[in-house]
């Protein structure tokens, strides 16, 4: 039933404008303790969503859960049509872990061969599978470090190698766990224009998460988590806009104490 | 110019496949594990040499009694593979758990049969070259005396091989470090090396150890060892003893494939 590439083109319940996910009331455990509170959003396609808060906020989870590899997820959570983790998306969302996942005892180039060949398998494909290799490499810029063991590159480089592995097969969606962390400020910027350029000229989706608040002006939209729960959810300027801050720093920190005062506020109002 | 015609072509209607064991993930896989070694040439040396010094150790200790070095000899030639690929296989799979790299593959379209049968496969290949060294030597320059064909002590080194990767994988599951995995080697290999017969014939033994020896696979591979020791030809006892090895280690991948989680916490 799911033996056929189910192209953008031929399924016709996903329109362009149906977002690329979709949560409501999702929710996970772990163990005994709720890591995400019963989110409701949206992730437009085709733009860069930014997903910042303060680290053990439950971005990681949530990025996992999107992903499918994250267990006890509750709710609804739609990705690209079909429920998170359905086996036909594996082949349509790259997505980079934290720490870097590559294999250090292989070159970058036989590390993005391996995974292509898994993305793209059989003999009939290797012309394929060749460009798609020599085209990640040169846009995470490490043609020249291409036949190098993984182990042997700095921390950058070798998540610059990860990232590299999930922008093979063109995926529609790209879930980066901080990309850009351990990156200098010239690596950083030359990123976040590749995250443009494939947005822009490839049509994907990028949520891109990060505790770095300078980074969320170069999103489209921006999600702000903190303790497992949306504090808002719409584009840099309206946050400013909304909170009359300079910065999303600013705008962000603005709408923690304004949570922390409501939940003070409720707190009180349960003791009474 | 005629490949992006042919690719423009053939993409839109490219199958996944996103089920189903695919034989070129599987080779795909493979392939990738033996690169892996070969970028460590060390391991490779001593997994190769280490089987082949040990019965030259053995031949000589047992200078005296050539029968004795025949029958621990031959069991050895069992025993070797199983215990080697066992450490190989808990420690890469513990790696591709804790490095990453199995949450990224099985976010990706590979079956877990792909993975597993991927590993058998490079280290199988491994175990027909360790096999084939530790059995010449034995056979031809140590004067180890068997009766039967050489191709069957092979035979029987190979499915203990596969054994072996079969277990590495199951207990990798349960280890979460290094040193936890290698301490599995203690707490797997050494009842069954010391229940199945190496150091006296089974029935020799507590009732009680004999009826656990009957269970454990090992004794199994070390019994159809010795049947090609003393037969000519292929025995009913050693078809049953092959398969038995084989069988277990079959029902182990598949217990160690459902170790593999595509959703974890």
């Amino acid at each position: 039933m799911m033996n056929y590439s189910p192209g953008p083109s031929e399924t016709p319940q996903r329109t362009p404008d149906a977002p690329a996910v979709h949560a409501d009331g999702l929710t996970v455990v772990r163990g005994t303790r709720p890591v995400l509170r019963g989110l409701g959003f949206d992730v437009p396609r085709g733009r860069i969503t930014g997903l910042l808060g303060p680290s053990g906020c439950g971005k990681s989870t949530l990025m996992r859960s999107i992903v499918g590899t994250q267990a006890k997820v509750t709710g609804t959570l739609d990705v690209l049509g079909l429920p998170a983790g359905h086996a036909t998306l594996r082949s349509r969302i790259g997505y980079v872990t934290q720490a870097p996942s590559v294999y250090d005892d292989l070159s970058v180039r036989q590390n993005l061969d391996y995974f292509a060949a898994i993305l793209d398998p059989g003999r009939s494909a290797a012309d394929r599978r060749r460009e798609a290799v020599t085209r990640a490499i040169a846009d995470v810029d490490l043609g020249s470090r291409a036949d190098a063991l993984a182990g042997n590159l700095s921390g950058g480089q070798r998540s610059r190698v990860s990232l590299a592995v999930a922008l093979l097969g063109t995926p529609e969606l790209l879930v980066l766990d901080e990309p850009t962390v351990g990156l200098d400020p010239v690596l950083r910027r030359d990123l976040w224009n590749l995250f443009h350029t494939i947005a822009a000229e490839r049509g994907a989706t990028l949520l891109v998460s990060s505790h770095v608040m300078d980074e969320a002006e170069r999103c489209h939209r921006l999600l702000l988590m903190r303790e497992g729960e949306i504090l808002a959810d719409d584009t840099p300027d309206a946050l400013r806009e909304q909170t009359a801050s300079e910065t999303v720093e600013a705008a962000f920190l603005h709408l923690v104490d304004e949570a922390i005062a409501a939940g003070d506020q409720s707190r009180k109002e349960s003791v009474r | 110019m005629s490949t992006t015609a042919t690719t423009a072509r053939t993409s839109p209607v490219a199958p996944p496949r996103p089920r189903a064991l695919s034989p070129a993930r599987t080779t795909a896989t493979a392939s990738r594990v033996l690169r892996q070694l070969r970028h460590d040439p060390r391991t490779i040396a001593l997994m190769i040499l280490i089987p082949c010094v040990m019965l030259l150790l053995l031949r000589y200790v047992f200078d005296g009694s050539p029968r004795t070095f025949d029958s621990i000899g031959a069991s050895l030639l069992g025993i070797f593979p199983l215990i080697t690929m066992f450490l190989v296989t808990s420690i890469a799979t513990l790696r591709e758990r804790t490095s990453g790299t199995l949450e990224r593959l099985l976010a990706m379209p590979l079956g877990k049969g792909d993975l597993i049968a991927g590993y058998a496969l490079a280290f199988g290949a491994l175990a027909i070259v360790q096999s084939v060294l530790a059995t010449g030597l034995a056979v031809w320059f140590l004067g180890l005396d068997v009766t039967g064909s050489a191709w069957l002590l092979l035979l029987v080194a190979l499915l203990d091989a596969l054994l072996g990767t079969a277990l590495g994988l199951f207990v990798s599951a349960f280890a979460s470090s290094e040193f936890q995995a290698v301490q599995f080697m203690p707490a797997v290999i050494f009842p069954q090396l010391l229940l199945c017969g190496l150091f006296t014939p089974r029935p020799n033994m507590h009732p009680v150890l004999e009826g656990i020896s009957n269970v454990l696979p090992m004794s199994y591979a070390v019994d159809g060892m010795n049947e090609v020791l003393v037969h000519t030809d292929v025995t009913a006892q050693f078809i049953r003893d092959a398969l038995i090895v084989a069988a277990c280690a079959l029902l182990v991948l598949t217990l160690g494939a459902a170790t593999l989680r595509r959703r974890t916490t």
